[in-house]
Parts: structure tokens; sequence; C-alpha cells
């Protein structure tokens, strides 16, 4: 337990003495928030669909979890090439605690950011519907967090140099983003589209916490959100520790 | 200590390293020396459980690095060749770390990475993200890192690699004294023959992936009629200067090449 607390504690470390990280990471959905939901707000409000700032919010707090979080488990391949990571591959442990410490130190880390996140949206604008629900939001900030942290650890362990890098930004991380429906509602889309959404994890993710922090009813319903939300992040898991238990330097 | 039987690890169709064979006793100090790309790194790689031989086996301390890779890494503490620090971290912090990975009891803990530090006239500075330290001091901080859980067994990958010859010698001493007081077995790569010479009760010698010598610098002296070590390696292992691959890109062309014939 120890080793999963040390190596927890060594990512929120480099994440507090990285303050340049933390306010790029904080650029790009600070960007959409003021760009789109100021830019696309009118349109939104004429076909009657309410503030559109509010209503990307949400899915822009579930973008910054998704960055921060792949991240952070996709660091693991600079850990390979500036060779942390050997350190942590010959020290007498199981490798499963050494990869849930990485996988729960870049959640956190998601997690802090989606929460300064959404400190930026209120300084914008926004305001949440329901106070209580907050607890809600949280619990689906925190699962959002592990499943793409452990998925960019997935990654990490599977790739071995930097070159995948912008492969996996462009065919992996802007897909799950657009198609989760952070953008725009699910309701009415054409079969094609409405097949991909429900493909993507973080469709579940956005349409929890938009649920939470707007009301109005969930699309796909809260206990699917998350049951779905859990068993990819169950799976992930698995499949990172399998794919680091194999890493040989 | 360690017994090596019928190694043998293929990348591809390459031998990195060709069925050898050797043992190591408990408390000796062993030179595995060999030009660039001789296979010494992949050795200690299959030796210290981060790589599993093609064929052959291994025994450290009775234990199957393969099998009972936890076990047996508890028994031994290593410095890389390339480093292993977490920059970001201080240098305390990268101890602490190391202790905590080792199950360092907490209450000893602080004492020994103190005395360590010090020893290695790093405790001023102990406070300092490690990206600020220069390459000797970064060299300093591994050692004393892998001293840490005072493992029986050690293995240093070229470790006094772009250190000043005082560091080198306070080095040297410190270890010799840690294998003649406590006993600990070490093994150990460097391209500096003299320190070969001086610290080392054997040396091995592999060229090739393949063993071409394993005997104590004077006998080895002797049987090439050479009056240093330096000058009994370029006799057994000739004067050419080796290619090293440098990193798995050109290990693929390497073997682009070899199907393209």
């Amino acid at each position: 337990m120890n080793v999963i607390y040390i190596l927890w504690l060594r990512q929120l470390k480099r994440y507090i003495r990285s303050r340049a990280r933390v306010v790029a990471s904080l650029a790009q959905p600070v960007l959409y928030l003021l760009a789109m939901g100021y830019g696309l707000g009118p349109i939104f409000l004429k076909a009657g669909m309410g503030s559109y700032r509010d209503f990307i919010t949400p899915g822009l707090v579930a973008m910054t979890l998704l960055f921060t979080a792949v991240f952070s488990g996709i660091e693991l391949i600079m850990d390979r090439q500036f060779g942390f990571l050997k350190e942590t591959l010959v020290a007498p442990v199981p490798r499963l605690w050494i990869i849930l410490g990485r996988i729960l130190g870049g959640a956190t880390i998601a997690f802090f950011q989606g929460l300064i996140f959404l400190c930026v949206s209120l300084i914008a604008g926004y305001r949440w519907d329901n106070l209580a629900a907050l607890p809600v939001a949280f619990l689906f900030m925190v699962l959002i967090g592990i499943v793409f942290s452990a998925l960019g650890s997935a990654i990490g362990s599977a790739l071995s140099d930097a070159q995948g890098f912008q492969f996996v930004i462009g065919f992996l991380i802007m897909p799950l983003f657009f198609l989760s429906g952070a953008m725009f509602p699910l309701d009415n889309l054409p079969a094609a589209l409405a097949f991909v959404t429900r493909l993507d994890p973080l469709s579940y993710g956005v349409d929890g916490l938009r649920h939470a922090l707007n009301g109005g009813a969930a699309h796909f319903g809260l206990a699917a959100d998350l049951l779905v939300l859990s068993a990819v992040a169950a799976l992930l898991l698995a499949a990172s520790s399998w794919l680091f238990s194999r890493i040989q330097a | 200590m360690i017994r090596a039987q019928h190694l043998t690890k293929l990348f591809g169709t390459f031998a990195a390293v060709n069925d050898i064979s050797f043992e190591i006793q408990r408390g000796e100090i062993v030179a595995f020396l060999g030009p660039n790309g001789a296979g010494k790194t992949t050795t200690i790689k299959m030796l210290t459980t981060l790589l599993k031989p093609t064929s052959g086996s291994i025994q450290v301390d009775g234990l199957n690095p393969a099998t009972q890779p936890n076990e047996v890494r508890k028994r031994f503490g290593i410095v890389f060749q390339d480093p292993s620090l977490d920059d970001e971290l201080t240098a305390q912090e990268n101890m602490e770390m190391h202790g905590a990975l080792y199950k360092v009891p907490r209450q000893i803990r602080a004492g020994r990475i103190e005395k360590l530090l010090t020893l290695f006239e790093l405790w001023e500075r102990r406070r300092e993200p490690v990206k600020r330290f220069s390459g000797g001091m970064r060299r300093r901080l591994e050692i004393a890192r892998g001293l840490l859980h005072t493992p029986p067994l050690l293995f240093l990958d070229e470790p006094t690699l772009g250190l000043d010859p005082q560091t080198r010698n306070q080095l040297w001493l410190q270890l010799k004294k840690l294998n003649e007081e406590e006993h600990v077995t070490i093994f150990l790569t460097t391209h500096y023959m003299e320190e070969a010479e001086r610290v080392a009760h054997r040396v091995v010698i592999i060229d090739g992936g393949r063993i071409i010598a394993q005997e104590t610098p004077q006998e080895l002296k002797q049987q090439t009629g050479s009056q240093t070590l330096e000058q009994a390696f370029l006799v057994l292992t000739g004067s050419t200067i080796r290619e090293e691959e440098a990193n798995p890109t050109d290990r693929m062309r390497r073997m682009a090449k070899m199907w393209r014939r």
C-alpha cells in the first residue's frame, strides 16, 4: 500500500511543481468556453436550447479531465526515456502496485485540474443548477480521471518511444472528445453518429456530469452512466496493469 | 551468488548474448569487461530481472529471476549505465522514494539517507531538485541510492562514467570498504581498465556476445604477456573500434538490412 501511496505522491509533487503545465492545460478548454460558448451561444439560444456556455461547461470539465489524465498516463514514456521507469521496474514490489499508484496519481491530478477549470467557468458566468448534486459531479470527475489515466498508462506501457505521441492525440484523444457529446446534444443525431457516441466512454462521463451540474434528464440515464464508466475503468485498469507487467527494459 | 549457464539472448536473429556461462562467488568483486556492444548491459539486464533470456538459466542467490523476480530484486542494488533519477524531485525525495520502494524501515531510513548523502557529498544540496545537479552529482546520487537498502549484491553498470578522478577514487575506496567489511558482492562493468585492475578479484571478458576469458587480472596479464590489464584486454579483443547500436531504430535498420539480403 505504501508503494501505491509513494508513487501517487510523486505524481502530485511533479504536478504542483510544474505550474506552467497547470496553466497550459487550462488554455484549451478556456478558449473553447469563451470562443464557442459565446460564439455559438446566440444560435443555440435561438434554437430554444438555452445557454450554450452552460451546456458545454460540463463537457469542457470532461475535456480537461480527459487531456490531463491521458497525458499523465503517457508520461510513462517520458519516464522510460529519461530513465526513472527502470528504478521502479527493478524494485521488489508487485508491478500492479506501481501502475495503480501512477493511475491514481494521474486521476487525482486530472480531478484537481477539472476543479480549477470549474472555478474558471464560474468567473466566466457559469452557475450550476443544484449544489446538492455536486458530490455526484465529483464522483463522475473521479471516474473519468481513472478511466483515462488508465488508458494513457496502457498506451504508455505499450509504446516504447514518444514517436507515437502525435498519433495518439490525433487519432484517439480528439475523437474521444468530439464524439462524446461534450459540444452538442446527443438527442436526434444521425444514426451513425449516435452509434459512435455510444462507443465513446467519455459520452457517459459527459452525460453524467451534465446531469449532475446542469440538472435535466441524463441521456443514457444516471445508472447506465455510472455502470458503463465503472466497467470501462475496471477493464482499462486490468489492461494497463497487464501491459505494464510485460514491460522489459 | 550468481550462476549463469548457457545464457543466450536474441534480438530477432541477432545474438546479443550467445551461450555464456559464469559463476560469481559471494564476497567477490568481478569486473565484466568488453568493447561497446559486446553484450554487457544485456547480461546485466537479464541478471536483474529486466529482460528474459531467450534460453539458458540464471540463479541469483539460488533464485531464478524469471520466475521469482521480486525475491531476486530484494537482494540486489543496481546503478544503471544511464540515468534513472527523477529530475523533478529533490535528492532527498529520490532517496526517500527508493527507501519506500525497498521497504527500508522508517526509523533507520532517515539516518541512512543522511549517512549516504554525506558520504557522497550531497547532503548540503539534498533539498535541490535533481535537474539542477551536474552529471557527477547525479552519478553520485545514483550510487548512494543503490546502497540505501544495503543489498548483499551490487550491480554497477559503468558507474564511474563522467566522474572526475577524485570522485572515482573516492567511490572505489568506498566500494572496496563495503566489500571487505560487509562482504557485498560486486558485479561491475567499466571501460577504465586500470579501475578493474585495481578493485576486481576477477575479470570476465565478453566480446561479440561470448565470454572469451575469465581469470584474475594477474593471470590475464601473464597469459597475454602484457604489462597492464588494458594491454591484455586489447590483445584479447583486438583493437578495431566497435559500432554500438545506439537505439531501437538502429536495430530496426539492421534488421531491415538483413531482410533485404
